[in-house]
């Protein structure tokens, strides 16, 4: 077993779902490292295979699972060894949690914040109920919740204060890493901006790892060290954030950087004709070469993940 | 093709009111000291209160011209939008559409007025009858506004489709929402609201559900529309990197209130009031730099709607609060630069307290 200093090594990761219509290769053959302390962002349209990429490495599979296979080592551990019990007592939560999409609906009406937020303190540590809550009131804090909170119910919270929340729920066992999926696409601008704050203070003081998962790119700078772009299942760059917003390789990243309405430079955007390729079947060779405007003989061959420029781009034109 | 049938149902309206419709001296919208107020109850009865979600609220809308309105979720903008579509009632204050008062109009007229404004709601998928292939959807309401002739219908259905860039045509007639990509739900509703015509376009988020390569596109089609329909836009969003590109106007709204109007590139070059700062601030490009250190944000969350604060809405969470001024009186128009209106003390040149 190779060891390294990365706290997360994801290697040739495939989720595959049986469909009355087919198989639908979700996450096909993704490879991603994550340092310490690291945030990484996957950008990527919808249904791109983003978030099957953080069910797949939490292990919250579906019912309907055809394929799941390939490597995840967690801070020098393989856990795809592991047992689902195993895995549900000792990794998931404890090691690396989730902030769920439209998280603002995640939570339960009929309990008490507290509840909810000190209950993974109670299930995984076996903590008793006046100590987890204390610990729930810490975190909560953290996050900018005030204490008191802690007896409301989520209806009484805004959405910005029930984001808070979440992540308040997520943090509460102190795992190495935690993914976001869309942590703030429902939120106002303004509120938005508050989440990146506490996000990025967290990251500086409790020296947690982020995989956050957006489409939008704009908001995604706030925070990433890195930034990987995923499209139909599949990573096709993957960067550091100094220059990949700057200057992107692979000609998808390109395009979808060109798209972004930007505020203080006046540049009109473009848009990508065309729409990504069906999972069912996705084409051989380059998933891409059909919207790309540099299509070469080439692109009908599977292209490999080369390294250019200090990105890893799987695209013929950096071969 | 023409819209002979739009004439004919116009001519049927009653009420008095109607003659005036049409008769607008050039403002396609005007609305006037606006306040829609929703009344709170106890127990299903007594009165309680109201919120007031929108507050006193001015403007005009040109033909053709498109106004882009920006807040947070409370503001108000979309109890605005509601009460322009006349789904709600206004309190006090008036709408008037191309001359005729649109609270004043009858069954008939409304129905025709209805056929006048054109809404683009903002999930398209919850907004398309799941069980409705697209040919339906777009002919239902032809059915209610009197076309009669299916082949007008048809013909108009396919005239729509084209503009929107949905073709060939007949891959889409039978297709149910579901078989389309959120990029082709959206212009569904999109020709949904154009089937009819409408001089006025009310869109609610229009792309905040959609993926970001796919916004652009979607926005550039709405623009391309008012531009060949020489169509009025209002376009609600909370997003202020794609109102630049797409009006001509912003109007900045705060707890009920607007707090600053101006041309895009003014308002965008040089925002004057403290709130506009703030959300020009808190909105990200991309950039790496972003990352490096924290976003000045105001504290605190807008205000209760129900008690809302005396003075300027703003205030309790403005850094530039004057004290005794902003907390006590409601600030006026004020006009620093030609044509760029706000709503902040600051900008009062004869400042009372000074």
């Amino acid at each position: 077993m190779p060891e390294n200093n990365k706290l997360l090594r994801v290697e040739n990761l495939k989720l595959y779902f049986s469909t009355t219509m087919g198989t639908v290769q979700a996450v096909d053959d993704v490879n991603l490292e994550l340092g310490y302390n690291e945030a990484i962002v996957i950008v990527g349209e919808s249904g791109c295979g983003k978030t099957s990429f953080a069910r797949g490495v939490l292990r919250l599979l579906p019912r309907n699972v055809h394929t799941y296979s390939g490597r995840i080592y967690l801070d020098n551990i393989d856990v795809m060894k592991l047992g689902d019990e195993q895995f549900r007592r000792d990794v998931r939560w404890e090691q690396m949690s989730m902030v769920p999409q439209a998280a603002m609906n995640a939570l339960n009406p009929v309990l008490k914040i507290g509840d909810q937020v000190a209950e993974p303190l109670i299930t995984h540590e076996s903590m008793e109920k006046e100590q987890a809550w204390e610990k729930a009131r810490e975190m909560v804090e953290k996050v900018g919740v005030p204490g008191d909170f802690l007896d409301r119910y989520a209806f009484e919270l805004s959405g910005g204060m029930r984001q808070r929340v979440i992540l308040a729920m997520a943090l509460v066992t102190t795992p190495l890493l935690i993914f976001l999926d869309e942590p703030t696409s429902a939120l106002d601008v303004l509120t938005q901006a508050n989440i990146f704050n506490v996000l990025k203070r967290l990251k500086k003081e409790m020296k947690v790892s982020f995989i956050l998962i957006t489409h939008d790119v704009a908001t995604s700078s706030e925070l990433a060290d890195r930034v990987a772009v995923m499209y139909a299942g599949q990573i096709v760059e993957v960067g550091h954030a100094s220059t990949f917003f700057e200057a992107p390789l692979h000609p998808y990243s390109e395009m979808l950087m060109k798209s972004v309405p930007k505020l203080k430079v006046k540049e009109e955007p473009t848009f990508i004709t065309g729409q990504p390729p069906s999972l069912l079947g996705p084409p051989t060779g380059c998933r891409f070469a059909e919207r790309c405007p540099k299509r070469f003989d080439k692109c009908d061959e599977e292209p490999p993940l080369v390294m250019a420029k200090g990105h890893k781009v799987k695209c013929w034109l950096y071969v | 093709m023409t819209v002979d049938w739009k004439e004919e149902e116009k001519s049927k309206g009653t009420s008095e009111v109607k003659s005036g419709m049409g008769a607008g001296n050039g403002t396609l919208l005007s609305v006037h000291d606006l306040h829609v107020w929703y009344e709170l109850k106890r127990w299903g009865m007594i009165h309680a209160g109201y919120v007031k979600a929108v507050d006193g609220v001015d403007f005009d809308l040109q033909p053709g011209e498109s106004i882009g309105i920006v807040g947070e979720s409370g503001c108000g903008k979309t109890t605005l939008m509601r009460t322009i579509l006349g789904l709600v009632q206004p309190i006090k204050g008036s709408i008037v559409f191309d001359g005729g008062d649109i609270s004043k109009l009858g069954d008939h007229d409304l129905q025709f007025y209805r056929s006048e404004v054109g809404y683009v709601q903002q999930d398209p998928y919850g907004a398309l009858p799941p069980f409705m292939d697209l040919q339906q959807i777009l002919e239902e309401p032809m059915i209610i506004h009197g076309v009669k002739s299916k082949e007008e219908r048809i013909a108009r259905i396919e005239q729509v489709l084209k503009e929107i860039k949905m073709t060939p045509v007949e891959d889409f007639l039978d297709k149910f929402p579901h078989m389309l990509s959120g990029g082709q739900q959206q212009r569904a509703v999109i020709a949904r609201a154009m089937v009819l015509e409408p001089k006025l376009l009310v869109a609610d988020e229009p792309v905040s559900m959609l993926d970001a390569s796919v916004r652009v596109e979607i926005l550039r089609l709405m623009q391309d529309l008012q531009a060949s329909h020489n169509l009025a836009v209002l376009y609600i969003t909370h997003d202020l990197s794609t109102v630049r590109y797409f009006t001509e106007r912003i109007f900045v709204m705060y707890a009920g209130k607007i707090v600053e109007k101006a041309q895009v590139d003014e308002l965008l070059d040089d925002p004057q009031h403290p709130y506009t700062q703030a959300l020009l601030t808190a909105t990200p490009d991309p950039d790496y730099e972003n990352a490096l250190h924290y976003k000045k944000v105001p504290p605190g969350e807008p205000p209760s709607l129900v008690n809302p604060p005396p003075g300027c809405r703003y205030h309790t969470r403005c850094p530039h609060m004057i004290e005794g001024l902003c907390d006590v009186e409601d600030p006026p128009r004020f006009e620093p630069t030609p044509r760029h209106f706000n709503w902040c003390w600051l900008y009062d040149e004869g400042r009372k307290w000074a």
